[in-house]
């Protein structure tokens, strides 16, 4: 199975390696929240279902709740971000990564938005 | 009618519509007419002059602590309030209880209460305290509810020894929550460490004091910290009547991760009801799990000092359901009377200050022994209040000083059962050694009679 990006209607994105999910917010999401000032990260061990809160990142003007995109255990969270949480908008895909699962539930990938969708449905959000 | 609304017609009829029913005035159909608009007996209205009138006299039947001799304490204080506080608080600029959000227009307001948080800081040691709370009983619900957040532990002991209204907040704050209220009784007038030893498991988020405590006597501060040592997860969260702070120890250096108490003592009258001042401090590790906000100091974009609220983004009115707390605000006018104070006094000031309520307690404490139907109740160190039992009736003591227009102190019957024979004796700079001896006579008349 080859590496794919999934995405949420709450603007989680879920980069998929094997049964390994990385955990991040869309850039789209960051843009609308201005600059990132703090992450509240998971513990590994974690369980979560699909729409669990697992994070919260917060800006100057919010304090938002990642949601996890499926089902799985935390197995590794992003400790840069302690001293670095703007790498959360700068670079979401790569250093700005939150946490990583192992999936339990494949199948929940199904539900989830590729990019082509999701760029729709964030412009139907205006 | 001229009232603006935001409702048109249209709007009207699509909600009706939408309900089902015809007018609003079928919303209320269910409730008898005569509850709905009953009819009701108020006389006629006064002229402001005959209300003023009638007023004053009502005002009139109070007894203000300023015409009595009063030993009273417990958590609210009478200290002399310099004239200077109320000329300050009452310039118009700063006339609002309200809360600062444009700091465009607050500067003034948002600096003082920057001042009130550091110097709260250099008072107890801690690394943070917020732009105030409502009192010291809800800032000691809210570490509570803090240690409950940030550990996910349910279980919270407080000691007998915090101020029994104090303890009846916490509960009331906690009732609605899955969380357990346990209460760890004292010994020899302090927390029993055995009894905490005993109580005390993996599912506590936190143990509370209050140091000095309601006895007015001083916790073995260390001795608890040694104890929790055992229990890495658990908060030590410290209640501290933060004039005392001026000569004890700061609770930061025996490791409490949490101090509250009540500013009153800092400027602001007594009131019964309020409003008093909580203060709420912690550690920086706990600034997001913290209820309230913080104003922060930066610079403009001149490069001027420049004051604005921060941490607001776990408050209510952006978090809604998952805020820290329900407090959205702080108790701004009362944290102007305690900056104001607390300049005026000064370190020096303040230090005098205390050892001065001591110095007056130990005055009473040393005529104690002059009455052999009263003696001092406990064995331990006191701070500025002192708890006194007696072999005769309290109430009749009370009831005998009051006469004489003095105000003795708290029967402590009304919260604790087994010391109906004891008072709970308080002394500020405005009991002098003259007040203290009057005091001592009519307790000796009454042994005598």
């Amino acid at each position: 199975m080859s590496k794919i990006i999934k995405y949420t209607e709450t603007y989680e994105y879920i980069s998929v390696d094997n049964e390994i999910g990385t955990v991040g917010i869309a850039e789209e999401a960051s843009d609308k929240m201005g600059d990132i000032y703090y992450v509240e990260l998971p513990e590994v061990g974690k369980k979560f279902a699909k729409g669990d809160e697992a994070a919260v990142v917060e800006s100057a003007k919010s304090a938002a709740d990642v949601f996890c995109p499926v089902g799985g255990e935390v197995i590794e969270v992003n400790s840069n971000l302690e001293s670095n949480p703007e790498f959360v908008s700068k670079n979401p895909l790569t250093d700005g990564w939150l946490f990583k699962i192992k999936i339990t539930e494949m199948d929940e990938l199904e539900s989830l938005m590729d990019y082509e969708e999701f760029k729709k449905h964030v412009h139907e959000e205006g | 009618m001229a009232n603006y609304s935001v409702h048109s017609e249209n709007d009207r009829s699509k909600i009706l519509k939408a309900l089902g029913i015809n007018n609003a005035g079928e919303l209320f159909s269910f409730i008898p007419g005569k509850v709905l608009n009953p009819e009701i007996n108020i006389p006629a209205g006064l002229s402001e002059m005959e209300l003023r009138d009638k007023l004053n006299k009502l005002a009139g039947l109070n007894n203000p602590v300023s015409s009595f001799s009063s030993f009273l304490g417990g958590g609210a204080y009478n200290h002399y309030i310099p004239s200077a506080v109320n000329y300050v608080t009452s310039i118009s600029q700063f006339y609002t209880a309200y809360t600062p959000y444009q700091a465009e227009i607050s500067q003034g307001t948002l600096q003082y209460i920057f001042e009130f948080q550091s110097l709260m800081c250099r008072l107890n040691g801690m690394d943070i305290t917020n732009a105030s709370m409502y009192d010291g009983g809800s800032s000691l619900a809210e570490a509570v509810l803090l240690s409950r957040r940030a550990t996910g532990k349910k279980k919270v002991i407080l000691s007998t020894t915090i101020n029994p209204q104090y303890r009846q907040t916490v509960k009331t704050y906690v009732s609605g929550l899955d969380m357990e209220v346990v209460e760890a009784g004292h010994k020899e007038g302090i927390t029993d460490i055995d009894l905490l030893k005993n109580t005390i498991d993996e599912d506590t988020c936190s143990v509370v004091i209050q140091n000095p405590n309601y006895f007015g006597n001083l916790e073995e501060v260390f001795k608890i910290r040694n104890m929790l040592d055992s229990y890495p997860d658990c908060l030590y969260i410290v209640s501290a009547d933060p004039l005392s702070l001026a000569i004890l120890k700061p609770p930061s250096e025996y490791g409490a991760d949490i101090v509250v108490g009540d500013a009153q003592c800092f400027g602001n009258p007594l009131s019964f009801g309020g409003p008093y001042l909580g203060y709420f401090s912690t550690r920086e590790k706990y600034l997001r799990q913290m209820p309230g906000r913080i104003v922060g100091k930066t610079i403009d974009r001149d490069g001027k000092d420049s004051y604005t609220l921060i941490y607001q983004t776990r408050e209510q009115h952006i978090r809604k359901v998952k805020a820290t707390s329900n407090i959205c605000t702080n108790h701004s006018l009362n944290v102007l009377a305690a900056t104001v104070y607390l300049y005026l006094l000064g370190e020096e000031g303040l230090k005098n200050l205390a050892s001065l309520c001591i110095r007056r307690a130990n005055y009473f404490y040393n005529k104690l022994s002059e009455l052999p139907h009263f003696k001092k109740r406990y064995k331990s160190n006191f701070f500025s209040e002192l708890t006194i039992s007696t072999d005769l009736d309290v109430d009749r003591t009370l009831e005998a000083l009051y006469k004489e227009n003095i105000i003795g102190g708290i029967n402590l019957g009304k919260y604790y059962n087994e010391l109906s024979d004891s008072i709970l004796v308080s002394f500020t700079e405005m009991n002098s050694e003259s007040d203290i001896d009057r005091y001592i006579d009519i307790l000796k008349k009454l042994q005598a009679g």
